[in-house]
């Protein structure tokens, strides 16, 4: 891990206008930084905007105040440098495995033969090479979500922005899946910012995580994860200090005192 | 094992199916003198056999069903285009189609077969003024099924191809117009029994071509059996007209799960 800044958002501020006219603020004086290959985890309430940061960073939408950078420059828009991945694995059903990986870098305009190759070798590596030719609705969740993964490395980014990847599939398949992001994390030395509600996946995935507080959103909290093997998240959540990070969590979430109803919100 | 489920039902369903016409055909053949109905009420079976062995050879049964056929592929073709192309514009120019929604609404609820008058009147007893009846008939279930396509494709998807770059015409290729596909041939469905319809109103109107004629023709002779025949004929036609967007649907979403084709 170097100390070059691939992601920073200096003092984000996002207001929306409701329908009724009133103005809402998502989030609120957001500044964070995530250095070159860093994992950094964002944990927070539903609705404290951590998915608006998200938009922001890839450029989908611009924020109200403040400004957001990747790899130094300002994003003033969609960028190649970064890539996203839902909860929703988005494929196209109309698309072949192969084709769906091969979707971002299609619109970029790679030449086939160059498409193939790289979304050959990363159906490889997720060990879908035999599933090239599948359509999606042949797949279960997790091979879906691999897909998606796929795709979205495709690209090559040096940032991938990941909104609660994992949180509709089943808790084993959720393991697997978390390993091989974490591995590929690691060998392709990429940063990432991963949104997530479960604490475990923060702790386990992550070099630091942040805690944000309820709307308007602001980060109330930066937690350091001083623990070995960011790779292997399975080996992590044997290490004894995983539980004391979960519960500091736990405790800056406020999480035995939030109420159901407030919580859905 | 749920194939030979499948396969079992299907069976079963075939037989039944089958058991269904055989008992349709004796009660249409025996029925009507069982039940004393004079045979201008309902012609047996046999006789409308018969009548339709000799408009084939006098009355030019195929060549007014040629016609008939003609007309509905032509207002099924022009219509569906049309319908599709409005579908688009419409659900990628919010302001187009709130502009224009009420006009669409006004046009929707007149009954389209009421201008059929109005088109012989232009048009003469051609062709024109029964294709023109199918074009207007057809527009409708394809253009709304569009729209609403385009509507409702995952806002999602759309931020996914934005944030690989891609332009305007990019995502339209690539995400709307492959999502509109399955909507667009449901549309596409409903639109080919109604092009038929069209085409009728446009023929019972006015002319003397098609199996409208025909019909109009059997009625005026008394001729229940003719006007059997020209029926029949006419179901003929919407069954192939159905039967082929279904084929062309089956190559087109093959990538769908399978599901069943039979019923709409």
């Amino acid at each position: 891990m170097s100390d070059v800044v691939r992601l920073e958002y200096r003092n984000v501020t996002m207001r929306f206008v409701e329908r009724s006219g009133k103005s809402l603020t998502a989030v609120e004086g957001v500044s964070l930084s995530v250095g070159d290959g860093e994992v950094v985890s964002l944990i927070g309430p539903s609705g404290c905007g951590k998915s608006t940061l998200l938009n922001i960073g890839s450029g989908l939408c611009a924020p109200s105040e403040g400004e957001a950078f990747v790899g130094g420059e300002r994003v003033e828009g969609p960028n190649a440098h970064v890539a996203f991945m839902l909860q929703k694995d988005l494929l196209l059903p109309w698309r072949t495995v192969l084709e769906n990986v091969m979707f971002g870098v299609e619109i970029q305009g790679l030449p086939l033969a160059e498409r193939k190759r790289r979304a050959q070798a990363l159906l490889e590596n997720f060990h879908l090479f035999d599933f090239a030719g599948h359509y999606p609705h042949q797949l279960s969740g997790g091979m879906r979500q691999r897909v998606a993964l796929a795709r979205t490395l495709a690209i090559d980014p040096s940032v991938l922005l990941l909104d609660e990847p994992f949180s509709a599939v089943d808790a084993q398949t959720r393991m697997a899946l978390q390993r091989e992001l974490a591995q590929t994390l690691k060998r392709e030395a990429k940063t990432a910012l991963l949104i997530t509600h479960d604490l475990l996946e923060a702790v386990t995935l992550s070099d630091r995580v942040l805690v944000m507080s309820r709307r308007p959103g602001r980060i109330i909290e930066e937690i350091r994860i001083d623990l070995p093997q960011r790779d292997d998240p399975i080996a992590r959540r044997q290490e004894p200090r995983v539980n004391e990070y979960v519960g500091r969590l736990m405790d800056r979430l406020d999480i035995s005192h939030v109420e159901v109803a407030g919580a859905s919100a | 094992m749920n194939g030979a489920a499948n396969s079992g039902l299907a069976r079963r369903g075939t037989v039944l199916s089958l058991a269904v016409l055989v008992v349709f055909l004796a009660a249409w053949q025996w029925g009507p003198g069982l039940l004393g109905i004079p045979p201008f009420i309902i012609p047996p079976l046999s006789t409308v056999y018969h009548e339709f062995l000799r408009m084939l050879a006098v009355s030019a049964l195929m060549t007014h069903t040629g016609i008939t056929a003609a007309e509905v592929i032509a207002g099924f073709v022009l219509g569906s285009l049309l319908g599709a192309f409005f579908g688009y514009i419409l659900g990628m120019s919010p302001t187009a189609e709130f502009a224009l929604s009420p006009y669409i609404l006004a046009l929707q609820i007149a009954p389209k077969v009421a201008f059929a008058p109005l088109f012989i009147l232009w048009m003469g007893f051609t062709v024109y003024p029964k294709i023109l009846v199918a074009i207007l008939i057809v527009f409708f279930p394809v253009m709304v099924n569009v729209l609403s396509a385009i509507r409702t494709v995952d806002p999602d998807l759309i931020n996914l191809a934005r944030a690989f770059k891609a332009t305007r015409a990019q995502i339209f290729w690539k995400i709307e117009f492959p999502a509109s596909l399955p909507p667009l041939f449901a549309g596409l469905r409903i639109a080919s029994t109604l092009a038929v319809v069209g085409v009728v109103v446009g023929e019972l109107v006015g002319g003397n071509m098609g199996l409208g004629y025909l019909l109009a023709f059997g009625e005026g002779q008394a001729n229940t059996a003719m006007v059997f025949v020209a029926i029949l004929m006419l179901t003929v036609v919407g069954g192939i007209a159905y039967l082929a967007v279904i084929l062309i649907e089956q190559r087109v979403l093959h990538y769908l799960p399978r599901r069943a084709f039979s019923a709409t």
